[in-house]
Formats: C-alpha cells, sequence, structure tokens
C-alpha cells in the first residue's frame, strides 16, 4: 500500500510536466491571443480590455500560477463555437472515448495475446508465420484508411453493419446512465434491444482499434515468449514432467506477461492517438471528435483541454500498467 | 548387478545454420541402483548433451541419431517421457536460482511437482511441499514455501531444486553441475544432501561435473567424456590411480590436489575439434594426443582392459605397475 | 577498413539474399523515390485539373485510378502527392536525427545534467500520447506543413535521443574514447570524431524506421484537416475526401490513396527492419 502511494507521488512530477507543456502550448498561440479572442472586428480598446480580463498582461509565472489555480477548480475555460464550459463536455464524452478504447484494447489483447502464445509454442508454423505478417503488417496501418475500408466491406457491401453513424443508430435510445458506458448501462437496465444496437455500432470502430493494437502486442507476445520458453526454469519444470499446459501458462506464459503488460503503455499511447482518427471516420461523438470540430473552428481552448486530459488520463494509465506489473511480478512487490 | 541405466552407443547431432554438428558419438555407460557416477570432461565434451538426450529435453535442433537408453525396463527413447520425467528420472541444475520460476513462490513449484507425480491433492500439496523442505534442510520451512527464488541465497534454491528432484522418489537423479556458483561451503552442503537423499531413498545418481576433484570425491564410477566421446570408465580408484586414456592422464595432471603444488598443475593442450566437419577423425581426440599414431586414423573401438574398466584408445598408456 | 566494408556488402549481400522481402521493400522504396523525384512529370493529368462532367468517375483506362467528387484524375493527384507525403517525413526524421542525435550524443558522452536535462524532456514528451501531442503542437504553432514537420520531430525526438545515448554510452564505456582523450583530444573532437561515426548505423536504421511512422503521423494530421490543406494532393486529406463517398459505395476515392499510404509506411517498416539486421547482425529476428 505504501510503495502504491509512493508511486502515485512519483507521478506527480511528470504530472506537472504535462501541465506545463499544456500551459505553454496555450501562450504560444499563433498571433495575439486576446486579439483572437476579441474577434475580427474588435476595437483596440475592446482587445486591451480583453487581455486584462485574460490576464495576458502579467509575467508568465503569475499566468501559470492563475492557470494552475484554474486547473484546480476543473476550469479549462469555454468553447467559443459551443459557448459551454470545456470541462462539461470533455465530461460528457468521455465515457464515449473511454468505451470505445477499452473495446479496442480489449479485442486486441483477446486476439493478440493467444496468437503470440502460439507462434512461439508452434515456432516454424503457419501460425508462426501469420503471426509475422501481422506484426508488420498492422503496424504500417493507417487507422482511417482501414476504418473506411471496414465501413465499405461490412455497411455498403454485405450490408451486417449499421451507417458508421455514432453510438446508436436515430431509432434507439441512449441508456439512463450509470458509467456512462452505452454496453454496460443497458445491460444494467436489462434492455438487450439496445445493448444489441449499441454492440453493433461498436464493433467495427472497435474492431479497427484492435487491428491497430494487435501488431505490437502480438509482436512482443511472440517474442517475450519465445525467450521465457528458452529460458532455465523452463527446462526445469519440463524436467519435472509438468504437464505441457501447466508448463505453456503457469510457467511460462505468467512469466512472458511482464514486457506484455510493459508494452501496453506504448500501446496505449498509439490507441489514445488512433482515437482521434477512428472518431472522426465513424462519427463517434468523443473527445477526439470534440477535439477536431474546435481545431477545424480555431477554438483553441477545447484543444488544449483536450490535450491536458489526454495527457493526464495517459499518466493515469501509465500507473495502472505499473500496479498490475507489481500485482504479477514479486520482485517488483518486494524489490527496492 | 541389475542396471538402473543403461546407455548404450547413444549419438546426437545438432542441425545449426553453420552445419550439422555431431554432438555426441556413440556413447555408452551403465549405471546401478543407488549408485552414483560422474560424467567429466571440459564445457562443450557433451556431458550435459548426453543428459538432455536422456531426459527428452533436447533443444528442437537437437536429433538422437542412434544408439539406446534404458531406464530399467523402459526404453527412454521410445517411451511418454512425460510420465517418466520428474517421476522416475529428475534432474537438478547448475545456476539454481534461474533454474527456478522467479515469480512463483517455492513451496507453490514444489506443489506442483507433488500433484503432478505424488499423489498431493490441491489440500495437502501445500502441507507436503512444507515436509519437502523441511526434509531438504530449510529452516523455518512454513515461512520459506512462501519466499521467492530471488529471496533465497543459491544455496537455499539448491535445496529447492533438489526438494522438487526428489518429491517423487525418482530411481535415478541427474546433477548437472549442481555446485558450479555456489561457494565452496555450500557446495559440500549440497553434495552431502544430495549423497544424503540418495542414501536414503536408494536412487541412482549421475553427476556431471568438470571437476575431476569433486568427482573423485563423490563418484564410486567416472566416465571421462571428450568431445561427445567417452574416452575411459572405470570405478573412481582405478581411473585415478591408473589412467589408460592420455587425455584421462592429462585430466588429472590439470586437477589440484591437496598434496601437489600449483607448480605442478599442467593445462590439456588444444582445444576441442571442429565438430561439424565431415572429416572429424574417428578419435577426437587425436589432434591433441602426443601418443598419436598412424594406426589411430582407423576405426576407433572400446576396449575392456578389465571388468568395469573400458577406454577408447588404440595406444592406451601402459597400466602402472 | 576496406576489408570491413568489403565485408559489410558481403553480409548485405547475404542478408537480401536470405530475406528477398528486404529486397522487394528496396525496389517499392525505388518507385517512391521515383515518384516523389518525378513527380508532376510522370502524372497523366493535371492533379489540380477539375472537370465536373467526370466527377465521380469508377476507374477506367483513361483514369486508372477513377476521378473525384469534382473530376480530378485521382492516379496523379495520388503521384504528386508522393512529394509531399514523403517530404514531410524526411523533413521531420532529418530534423530529429539531428536534434535528438546531438542531444542523445551530449547526454550519453557528458552524462551529468545534460544527462538529467536531456531526459527530463523526453521523459515529458513521452508522458502524452505522441499524436494528440503533434496536434496540440500543431493546434497552437498554426496550422501550417513547416509546424507539421516540427510537431512529427518533437514526438519521436525522446526515441532518438535514447537510442543516441545508449550507444554513446556504450561506446564510451568500450574505452577507446578515453583513450583518444589521453592522447590529447579536446571534448568536442572526440565527440565529432570518435563517437559520431560509430553510432551512425543504428541512428539511420532508427531513421528508416521512424519514417513510416513519421508518414503515418503527417496523413493523419492532415486526415483531420490540419496542416496541408484542399486543394494540394495528399494522401491523407484525400482519404478524408474520399471517406464520405464510402458509404455511398465510391470507393476508389479513398482506396488508391489510402492504399497507396499503407504500403509506403510497409516499404519503409520492411526497409528498417532489413536495414537493422544489415547494421547489427546480432539483433537478427
Amino acid at each position: 500500500m505504501r510503495a502504491i502511494l509512493l508511486r502515485l507521488v512519483g507521478a506527480i512530477p511528470t504530472l506537472f510536466g504535462v501541465v506545463l507543456v499544456t500551459f505553454l502550448l496555450t501562450r504560444v498561440l499563433p498571433g495575439d491571443t486576446a486579439t483572437y479572442f476579441a474577434g475580427p472586428t474588435a476595437s483596440p480598446e475592446s482587445i486591451a480590455q480583453i487581455r486584462t480580463s485574460l490576464g495576458l498582461d502579467r509575467p508568465l509565472p503569475e499566468q501559470f500560477w492563475r492557470y494552475l489555480v484554474d486547473l484546480g477548480h476543473g476550469d479549462l475555460g469555454m468553447s467559443l463555437t459551443t459557448g459551454q464550459p470545456v470541462k462539461t463536455e470533455l465530461v460528457n464524452r468521455l465515457p464515449a472515448s473511454a468505451e470505445l478504447t477499452l473495446c479496442g484494447l480489449l479485442l486486441a489483447i483477446g486476439i493478440a495475446v493467444p496468437l503470440g502464445v502460439l507462434a512461439a509454442v508452434r515456432q516454424g508454423s503457419l501460425i508462426d508465420h501469420a503471426c509475422r505478417v501481422v506484426a508488420t503488417a498492422g503496424v504500417s496501418l493507417p487507422v482511417f484508411f482501414t476504418g473506411l475500408l471496414l465501413v465499405y466491406v461490412f455497411y455498403f457491401l454485405l450490408g451486417w453493419s449499421p451507417a458508421p453513424l455514432g453510438r446508436l443508430d436515430a431509432f434507439a435510445s441512449a441508456p439512463k446512465q450509470h458509467t456512462g458506458f452505452y454496453l454496460v448501462d443497458t445491460l444494467w437496465a436489462g434492455d438487450f434491444e439496445t445493448f444489441r444496437a449499441a454492440a453493433a455500432q461498436i464493433i467495427l470502430p472497435a474492431g479497427t482499434l484492435a487491428l491497430f493494437a494487435l501488431a505490437p502486442i502480438a509482436r512482443i507476445t511472440r517474442a517475450s515468449m519465445l525467450a521465457v520458453l528458452g529460458s532455465e526454469f523452463i527446462r526445469t519444470a519440463r524436467a519435472s514432467g509438468l504437464s505441457g499446459p501447466t508448463v505453456v501458462l503457469t510457467y511460462a506464459l505468467r512469466n512472458a506477461l511482464l514486457p506484455v503488460v510493459t508494452v501496453l503503455g506504448m500501446v496505449f499511447s498509439f490507441l489514445l492517438g488512433a482515437n482521434v482518427l477512428v472518431e472522426k471516420v465513424f462519427a463517434w461523438p468523443g473527445i477526439g471528435s470534440y477535439a477536431i470540430e474546435a481545431l477545424i473552428a480555431s477554438d483553441y481552448a477545447p484543444v488544449q483541454g483536450f490535450v491536458l486530459t489526454m495527457a493526464v488520463l495517459y499518466v493515469l494509465l501509465n500507473l495502472a500498467i505499473d500496479l498490475v506489473n507489481r500485482a504479477i511480478d514479486p520482485r517488483a512487490r518486494r524489490g527496492a | 548387478m541389475s542396471a538402473v541405466l543403461r546407455v548404450q552407443d547413444l549419438s546426437v547431432a545438432f542441425h545449426t545454420r553453420g552445419g550439422v554438428v555431431r554432438a555426441l558419438d556413440r556413447v555408452g555407460f551403465s549405471l546401478g541402483a543407488g549408485e552414483t557416477m560422474a560424467l567429466v570432461g571440459e564445457s562443450g565434451s557433451g556431458k550435459s548433451v548426453t543428459a538432455y538426450a536422456i531426459m527428452g529435453l533436447l533443444e528442437a535442433a537437437g536429433r538422437v541419431t542412434g544408439g539406446q537408453a534404458w531406464l530399467g525396463e523402459t526404453d527412454l527413447l521410445a517411451a511418454d517421457l512425460s510420465r517418466i520425467r520428474g517421476r522416475r528420472v529428475a534432474m537438478i541444475f547448475q545456476n539454481p536460482r534461474a533454474a527456478l520460476n522467479p515469480i512463483r513462490a517455492v513451496g507453490a513449484q514444489i506443489a506442483d511437482v507433488l500433484r503432478r507425480h505424488g499423489g498431493a491433492s490441491r489440500f495437502n500439496a501445500g502441507a507436503r511441499a512444507i515436509e519437502a523442505l523441511r526434509a531438504v534442510g530449510i529452516p523455518d520451512p512454513a515461512r520459506r514455501a512462501k519466499a521467492y527464488p530471488f529471496e533465497l541465497s543459491g544455496g537455499m534454491c539448491q535445496r529447492v531444486m533438489i526438494a522438487i528432484a526428489v518429491a517423487a522418489n525418482p530411481e535415478l537423479l541427474i546433477a548437472d553441475e549442481p555446485t558450479t556458483g555456489l561457494d565452496v561451503t555450500t557446495q559440500a552442503v549440497v553434495m552431502d544432501l544430495i549423497q544424503a537423499m540418495a542414501a536414503r531413498t536408494g536412487m541412482a545418481t549421475i553427476l556431471i561435473t568438470h571437476d575431476l576433484a569433486l568427482a573423485a570425491e563423490r563418484a564410486q564410477r567416472i566416465a571421462v567424456m571428450h568431445a561427445g566421446h567417452v574416452v575411459e570408465e572405470a570405478d573412481t580408484a582405478t581411473l585415478l590411480a591408473q589412467p589408460r586414456h592420455p587425455y584421462t592422464a592429462r585430466l588429472i595432471a590439470a586437477t589440484p590436489t591437496a598434496a601437489g603444488s600449483l607448480d605442478d598443475l599442467q593445462s590439456v593442450p588444444g582445444g576441442l575439434p571442429d565438430l561439424r566437419r565431415d572429416d572429424t577423425p574417428p578419435c577426437r581426440y587425436a589432434a591433441r594426443c602426443e601418443r598419436r599414431l598412424a594406426s589411430c586414423d582407423g576405426a576407433l573401438s572400446v576396449r575392456a582392459l578389465a571388468p568395469g574398466h573400458q577406454v577408447a584408445c588404440t595406444n592406451p598408456l601402459e597400466a602402472a605397475a | 577498413m576496406s576489408a570491413a566494408q568489403t565485408s559489410t556488402f558481403a553480409h548485405a549481400r547475404y542478408v537480401l539474399g536470405e530475406n528477398p522481402v528486404t529486397l522487394i521493400a528496396a525496389l517499392l522504396f525505388a518507385g517512391y523515390a521515383a515518384m516523389a523525384v518525378l513527380g508532376p512529370a510522370i502524372a497523366p493529368y493535371d492533379p489540380l485539373a477539375s472537370d465536373t462532367m467526370r466527377a465521380l468517375q469508377a476507374p477506367t483506362w483513361a483514369h486508372v485510378f477513377g476521378t473525384d467528387q469534382l473530376g480530378r484524375d485521382i492516379l496523379s493527384r495520388v503521384i504528386v502527392a508522393a512529394r509531399v507525403d514523403l517530404g514531410i517525413a524526411l523533413a521531420s526524421v532529418v530534423l530529429v536525427f539531428a536534434a535528438g542525435g546531438l542531444a542523445g550524443l551530449a547526454a550519453g558522452f557528458f552524462g551529468g545534467w545534460v544527462d538529467a536535462v536531456v531526459g527530463r524532456i523526453a521523459d515529458t514528451i513521452m508522458a502524452f500520447p505522441l499524436f494528440v501531442l503533434a496536434m496540440g503542437i500543431v493546434a497552437a504553432l498554426g496550422n501550417t506543413i513547416p509546424n507539421i514537420v516540427l510537431a512529427t520531430a518533437i514526438i519521436n525526438f525522446p526515441l532518438y535521443a535514447r537510442v543516441a545515448r545508449a550507444e554513446t554510452m556504450t561506446r564510451r564505456e568500450a574505452g577507446f574514447v578515453d583513450a583518444a582523450r589521453l592522447s590529447g583530444h579536446r571534448d568536442g573532437a572526440l565527440l565529432v570524431l570518435q563517437v559520431l561515426p560509430n553510432i551512425m548505423p543504428i541512428m539511420v536504421v532508427q531513421m528508416s524506421l521512424t519514417m513510416g511512422y513519421a508518414i503515418l503521423n503527417a496523413a493523419g494530421l492532415s486526415f483531420i484537416g490540419l496542416g496541408v490543406r484542399p486543394p494540394t494532393a495528399e494522401w491523407g486529406i484525400m482519404v478524408a475526401e474520399g471517406a464520405g463517398f464510402i458509404v455511398s459505395g465510391e470507393w476508389w476515392i479513398a482506396l488508391f490513396p489510402g492504399a497507396t499510404l499503407m504500403l509506403a509506411v510497409f516499404c519503409f517498416n520492411l526497409l528498417g527492419d532489413g536495414l537493422r539486421d544489415i547494421a547489427d547482425p546480432r539483433r537478427r529476428t
């Protein structure tokens, strides 16, 4: 427990760095921020007034302090286009993005880990070659393009999927919100009809993300399984006559998962980025498409809020990965 | 005397990028119940490969290309080894800490083997693992059972390995350099423990070592290996007193003894031959040998010089008077 | 020296012979390079000339890749776009090669506070999801192509700095730098003369491996409307323009630029793997 707290404290400098960078990004906006906020028809007086009200006439450290104070109050500024506080919009849209990313990740892990394990156990076999092709081809896929391909095949050609327009089709109504995850909330309400509708909507975007995340996970699973299978303690386990499944699953896989879990950090970095593109392709109402809309409209507060949210999420995810590692590896648990 | 293990003409080849390595060539020896035999040789001489071939643990590139290995009435090269490994033949390794699963408590690792072979149930495996730890002399076994390998000393880890190996009362224990990397006092303790376990259960032991002095101290019989051949096999006293193969004699001269001075030590000249070549000579020691004759390039046969004393040499040393 | 070169060539030939995939990747690369260099000269039509009479035509012999919603020839646009996409990627990789490589070199060579500062910067960048950081940078600095290049370089900085640092440390510990210092070379001269040439091969491999990622990143940014703007032909934008037509079945508008993009990334990844095998035989998989 103390170790977990220490790790949390250890994340503070990283979080500070993230906040600082985000702040700096807001201050290097092209041109004069106040002029921009005032709009094209503003008089010099109103620009000066806005500058004062935004605190842009103060020295940078003081501006940073005020930025921190605002953040402490959860204030991420207002969106110019929607007139809503950025925080409200992000909080409303976050579950959609989180549900999509998690579904994509789970799908990828569910396919990639068994694939990597089989490839390592049957080295040189057909499945091994398949795994290597997937690992090389997968990292080359532009997600926005594979997403479109899937839409073309499964929506236009085969007609199996609903139109790629968000989380639910027009005829279904959103479930009562508990977690914000439609797949969970519909089950919670016992509404299987809507659950099926939500699942039908999410399967293509989640599949697109999974295709993308599959490659690094399969690659590292295969490599780390191969390394572990060649290690001395596996030889001991075999020499002790332990059964094949015990050797592969209890002895080899648990050890092989350590590097896999570590690599998940990198996979998340890619996934959170890919998520933005996939949300655009599938008109997914998450924080990614919110940021894109704002970007196009040169509405900067939402973009900065989005970048900060993503970065904080990513720091927290890395923290979670550390804790999972700790749960698997006694050396990390007890070691200094 | 009925043999626990009989190995005859065992040959093993490895298929590598650089060609086929004939790692073992017609290796043979046998071992009686309760007996301790040492396999001695330089690294790369094929001691460990012999053990792995018997256990069916050769890596994918290795193949048994000929010969036989019998454990009692069981043909080891044909049998389903998953029912034999750990139950009738067990093995311990050098570098015990790496030979144990780093993220599984040692008690659980012993329990895994007990459940597989020792008839232990999920409920009593834990308790029996603690008993096994006590039997190999680990103090406070109930607490140590929950420890991970990285929390134990090398000597402790080797005790755990021994507990795993003897869990199912095997007929044969193969100890592959069991004391390499341990400090000197621990080495003696570990060897004492192996011999005590062997004496108690009547299991035979193959001690694989590069250390002739250790073999002389612990084994009743010694088989000397060189480049995939067993060059000489005899009971320990005979082999040390009357080595007949030039390589054995060199090896003895290269081994420090309590009585001799360091100045008397001689290294064995030359290195192991390249076993990938098709023209590897019949006697693989020939290139290093000062007693080489023209007839050494002919077929190499194993000669019995006395009951239980074989040598693979065309021009053996004279027996000392 | 020449013996070493001969053996490198022999090794390269061996790797190419063993691994025909690398050879295919090298040929593909030559094709892309030709497209980028020759560009407009080999495009059959003017990539910007619209012809509404011919809008949205499926591939025909006259227009092998079909035409888009403005009647522009997609093949010509795909060819001309190569210079834009590869140019952005190459510029960013060269930039980060210089900046990240030097920073890593200095960090590994001097250690101490230099190492600490470079490490902190790299860690802070790595704390962001990289594509998201690139979005943020472009949004803040302005929606221009140079800023896309800069953003792509920045998100790759930690990777280059780390590789250069690790390689430099290895060389430094190998001792020959100390030997050179004893014989009177100054630090700057040591860095340039002794360390830099030694870490070059691994850095070049790194460049090839990150080219693919840089292309993906730049195309991704223009897909969401950053950087390159219509009507400029660029693969990411072309896919974005074709996206709206996918649901009505006009697949060719997005497919051809998308496939070209994918193949380019694939080609650079394979090439990087192959170069790594040549530069570092130990890491063969």
